[in-house]
């Protein structure tokens, strides 16, 4: 078992063009460092100083991990993380 | 070039008229690979801001997993402009993500004028390109 973890297309030119890779760790920050072993150059994507990109979605199964504990979340085996891209914008 | 069928141009049209003076947005699906857009869904604006849109993120979790279900993509990525022309602003570069999308603006800034524009927004570089509407 392990965590699987969904890659939206902008972000596949790090996992070689796979759609879906699978990590480990007990939380989310954890597991975008051992993806990153792997991935090398995901985790920058995904993760700046201050926490999560704002660039970036991240879902725990079906919740935003904004409104739970963001990189903190805990995280197990079985479960699927999913990341998409924030759509956003404005005139400004 | 953007091929849309009138039906869904003028979806999105009212829409942005519909929200006006708020920024509407909104989603246009189509089989993968394909370049047509055929199934629409309106978007909503979690800023409620006539400057600035943002997808609810609750709600596009559950409408990319239901594209990804039906072999789907987001063909037609839409907002409005509601008081500037309908072309790309910085914000709106740099949140651009979907390499195979073409970005649609509208303008509402004119009451009885409705700008419709597409670009392809890739790495930061804007490219507008013609619109055709069939019928």
């Amino acid at each position: 078992m392990a965590i699987e973890v969904r890659i939206p297309t902008i972000l596949r030119t790090y996992t070689d063009g796979a759609k879906q890779v699978e990590g480990s760790g007990s939380t989310l920050a954890e597991l975008f460092s051992d993806l990153d072993q792997r991935h090398g150059g995901l985790r920058e994507r995904l993760v700046d100083a201050n926490g999560l990109r704002r660039f970036v979605n991240v879902y725990l199964n079906d919740e935003d991990v904004r409104f739970m504990s963001g990189l903190d979340t805990p995280v197990k085996d079985g479960d699927t993380v999913t990341v998409l891209p924030a759509v956003a914008g404005g005139s400004r | 070039m953007l091929t849309i069928t009138r039906d869904l141009h003028d979806k999105i049209v009212a829409h942005a008229r519909a929200d006006h003076p708020d920024e509407a947005c909104g989603v246009i699906a189509g089989p993968a690979g394909s370049d047509r857009p055929e199934r629409f869904i309106a978007m909503e604006n979690a800023e409620r801001s006539p400057t600035f849109y943002r997808f609810d993120s609750t709600e596009q979790f559950r409408v990319w997993r239901d594209m990804d279900d039906n072999d789907e993509e987001p063909v037609v990525i839409y907002h409005s402009h509601t008081a500037t022309e309908a072309y790309p602003s910085r914000t709106d570069i740099s949140y651009a993500s979907e390499p195979q999308a073409h970005y649609v603006l509208v303008s509402t800034r004119d009451d009885n004028d409705t700008e419709f524009r597409s670009y392809r927004i890739l790495e930061g570089v804007v490219t507008e390109e013609p619109v055709s509407v069939v019928e």
